[in-house]
C-alpha cells in the first residue's frame, strides 16, 4: 500500500481546512447568544426559535420548496427526455443545435439566463411571480439533469434495450421495464442536483419573480445586504444539514444501488 | 399489438418536446436580448421602445420602427469608461483567481490521487460536499469572518498580529478570497480525475532514469496532466468573469465586475437596452473560452474511446 507524503498530508488538511472551517464557524456561531460575530456569549437556541416565528423567512422556505420540487420534477422529466434524445436517437435533423442549446446554459452567466428569461416573459406579457421563477428553473436545471442522465445512457450495455425490442417489447415499454431501472440511480441523483440548484439559485430568481414570491436566497440576500443577523445564521445551519443529510442518503443509496448491479451484471455474465 | 405508426410518434415527441421547450426558453429570449439591447431607453412600460407588434402595426409602421433601432447602447459600451473598465477588471479578476486557484488546487487534487484507494470516494465526496450547501450561505459565511469585527481580524489582533483591525470586507481581496473559496472544487475535480488515471510506472522510469523526484514532476506529471488543468481553468474562468454575488456582498463600491455593473444597469436605473447590450457583449467576450474549453473536452472524449 502507498503511504501519503507528508507534503500531500499538509495539503489535504490545508485544503479541507478551508473548504469546512467557514462552514463550521457559520453553525457554531448560530448558537451564539449574542448578536455579535465574533464575540461568543454562550449558547443559546434562540436564533432558531425567531426562524420559526419570522412569517416571513417561513413563507419564503415554503415558496422556494414549492418552487424546487415543481421544477426539478418538470426539469427531470424534460432533462431525461433530451440525454435520451442525445444519446440514442443518432444524428437527427437539427442536432447540432439541440446539443449546443442544452449543453450552453450549463456554463451561461446566470445575469444572463435571468436577464434574457425576463424579456421573454414580459414581451408575452406574462404576469410575473411563482410561475415564471419555476419556468425560468426548469429551463437551466434540465440542461444539468440531461448532462448526468447522459452520461449513464452512454455507459450502459445497449444490447439488453435490443434483446427486448427483438422479444417484442415496444420502444415504449422497452424505456419503462428496461432502460428507466437501469438508468434510475442517475435519474434520481439528476433530480436532486436539479432540486438543490433551484433552491441555490439567487440571480435567475430575482430577474424572474414578480410580486409575491420571494424565495429564501431572495430573502436572505435582502437581509444580508442590510447587515449580518443571528436569524441568518440559524437558518443557514439549518439548510446545511438538510443538504448535509440528503446528500449522505443518496450516497449510501448509490453506493448500495451499485453494488447491488454489479452483483446482477456478474450473476448474467456467470449464467450458462 | 403495438402500433408501428404510434412508436414511431413517441419517439419522435422524446426529441421535439425538450427541443421546442429549450427553443422558446433559451434560443428565442437570447433574440429578445439582441433586439432590446438596440433599442432606445424610455420612461415606460416596458421601459425601451420601440415594442414591435406586427398584428397592430402593419407593414409600413413596422419598417418605421425598424429604422429607429439604434447601436447607441453599444457605443457607450466603448465611450463610457464604466464599461469598459468592468470589463477589464472582470477579466483580471477572473483570470487572477484562476491563477491563483491553480496553485491551492493543484496539491490538494494530487493529494487526493496519491491517497489509498480506498479513501479516494470518501475524499472526492468531501470536496463535493460544501458546493451542494447554498452558494449564497458560502459566500455569507465570509462576511462573519472577514468584517471589520470579524472572527479574522479577533484572532489577528489577540496573536499580537495587528494592532488594530484591517478591512479586508469589501475590498477586492475578499473578492478573491470568495471566488477561490467558491469555485474550489470546479478546479479539484478535473485536476484529480486526470491526475488519478495517471500511470505510476510513467513517474517511476523517470526517476529509474536519473530525474529527481521534483524534476519528475515538472517533466512528467505535469505535462501529462494540461487537459485537466485546461478544463479546471476554463470551469473556474468563466462563471467567475459573469459573477455577481461575490463582488456585491464581499466587494466595496470600488469593486467593479460586469455581472454587477449588468444588475445596478437593471435594477438600480432601469436601463434595459444598456443591460442587454453589456449582455451580450459580455456573451462575446465569454464565447472564446467556451469554445476552447468544449474543444478540450470533445479531444478528452475522444482520447477516452
Amino acid at each position: 500500500m502507498k503511504r501519503l507524503s507528508l507534503f500531500n498530508v499538509v495539503s489535504l488538511t490545508l485544503g479541507f481546512t478551508f473548504l469546512y472551517l467557514p462552514i463550521v464557524l457559520l453553525v457554531i456561531y448560530s448558537f451564539n447568544a449574542g448578536r455579535s460575530v465574533a464575540v461568543w456569549g454562550g449558547w443559546s437556541t434562540k436564533w432558531y426559535g425567531s426562524v420559526f416565528e419570522s412569517q416571513q423567512l417561513l413563507d419564503a422556505a415554503w415558496i422556494t420548496l414549492e418552487v424546487g420540487v415543481l421544477s426539478a420534477s418538470v426539469a427531470t422529466i424534460l432533462g431525461t427526455m433530451a440525454a435520451i434524445a442525445l444519446a440514442r436517437h443518432g444524428r437527427f435533423h437539427g442536432r447540432t443545435l439541440f446539443s449546443a442549446m442544452v449543453y450552453a446554459p450549463l456554463v451561461m452567466p446566470e445575469v444572463i439566463t435571468g436577464l434574457s428569461l425576463l424579456l421573454l416573459f414580459v414581451a408575452l406579457n406574462m404576469d410575473r411571480g411563482f410561475w415564471t421563477i419555476v419556468l425560468s428553473h426548469i429551463t437551466f436545471t434540465m440542461c444539468f439533469v440531461a448532462v448526468v442522465v447522459q452520461s449513464r445512457l452512454s455507459s450502459f450495455d445497449r444490447s439488453i434495450e435490443e434483446a427486448a425490442l427483438d422479444l417484442g417489447c415496444t420502444p415504449f415499454m422497452t424505456f419503462f421495464r428496461i432502460t428507466l431501472p437501469i438508468i434510475l440511480p442517475a435519474v434520481i441523483s439528476a433530480w436532486m442536483l436539479a432540486f438543490t440548484l433551484s433552491l441555490d439559485d439567487l440571480v435567475i430568481a430575482s430577474f424572474t419573480t414578480g410580486p409575491g414570491a420571494t424565495t429564501l436566497p431572495m430573502k436572505i440576500y435582502s437581509d444580508v445586504r442590510l447587515g449580518v443577523k443571528p436569524e441568518i445564521n440559524a437558518i443557514c445551519s439549518l439548510m446545511v444539514a438538510v443538504v448535509t443529510i440528503a446528500v449522505v442518503i443518496a450516497s449510501v443509496l448509490t453506493k448500495h444501488q451499485e453494488v447491488e448491479r454489479e452483483r446482477a451484471e456478474r450473476l448474467a455474465a456467470n449464467a450458462p | 399489438m403495438a402500433n408501428p405508426f404510434q412508436a414511431q410518434n413517441r419517439r419522435w415527441m422524446v426529441t421535439a418536446i425538450p427541443y421546442l421547450w429549450m427553443v422558446v426558453f433559451f434560443l428565442v429570449p437570447f433574440f429578445i436580448v439582441l433586439k432590446i439591447s438596440f433599442s432606445n431607453s424610455e420612461i415606460a412600460q416596458p421601459p425601451y421602445s420601440p415594442v414591435f407588434d406586427f398584428l397592430i402595426d402593419g407593414w409600413d409602421e413596422t419598417l418605421d420602427k425598424l429604422a429607429s433601432l439604434t447601436t447607441d447602447n453599444y457605443l457607450r459600451l466603448i465611450q463610457d469608461s464604466i464599461y469598459s473598465s468592468s470589463y477589464l477588471s472582470s477579466l483580471w479578476i477572473a483570470g487572477s483567481s484562476t491563477a491563483m486557484m491553480l496553485f491551492i488546487a493543484y496539491p490538494i487534487a494530487y493529494g487526493m490521487a496519491r491517497a489509498p484507494k480506498s479513501w479516494r470516494p470518501t475524499l472526492v465526496m468531501m470536496v463535493i460536499l460544501p458546493f451542494w450547501t447554498s452558494f449564497l450561505i458560502r459566500v455569507y459565511a465570509w462576511i462573519a469572518i472577514l468584517s471589520e469585527e470579524g472572527l479574522l481580524n479577533s484572532a489577528l489582533t489577540w496573536l499580537g498580529v495587528i494592532d488594530e483591525p484591517i478591512q479586508i470586507l469589501s475590498t477586492n481581496t475578499a473578492v478573491y478570497i470568495g471566488i477561490l473559496y467558491s469555485y474550489l472544487p470546479f478546479m479539484v475535480l478535473p485536476l484529480y480525475s486526470n491526475l488519478e488515471k495517471m500511470d505510476d510506472s510513467l513517474i517511476e522510469a523517470a526517476k529509474d532514469l536519473g530525474c529527481t523526484q521534483i524534476g519528475a514532476f515538472w517533466r512528467v506529471t505535469f505535462p501529462l496532466s494540461l487537459p485537466g488543468v485546461i478544463a479546471g481553468c476554463f470551469l473556474v474562468f468563466i462563471p467567475a468573469v459573469g459573477e455577481f454575488v461575490i463582488p456585491d456582498l464581499l466587494g466595496g463600491s470600488d469593486t467593479i465586475m460586469i455581472g454587477k455593473t449588468m444588475w445596478e444597469e437593471f435594477f438600480n436605473n432601469r436601463d434595459w437596452p444598456a443591460a442587454s447590450g453589456v449582455a451580450i457583449a459580455l456573451l462575446i467576450i465569454l464565447m472564446i473560452p467556451i469554445m476552447i474549453f468544449q474543444t478540450n473536452e470533445a479531444r478528452q472524449q475522444e482520447a477516452g474511446r
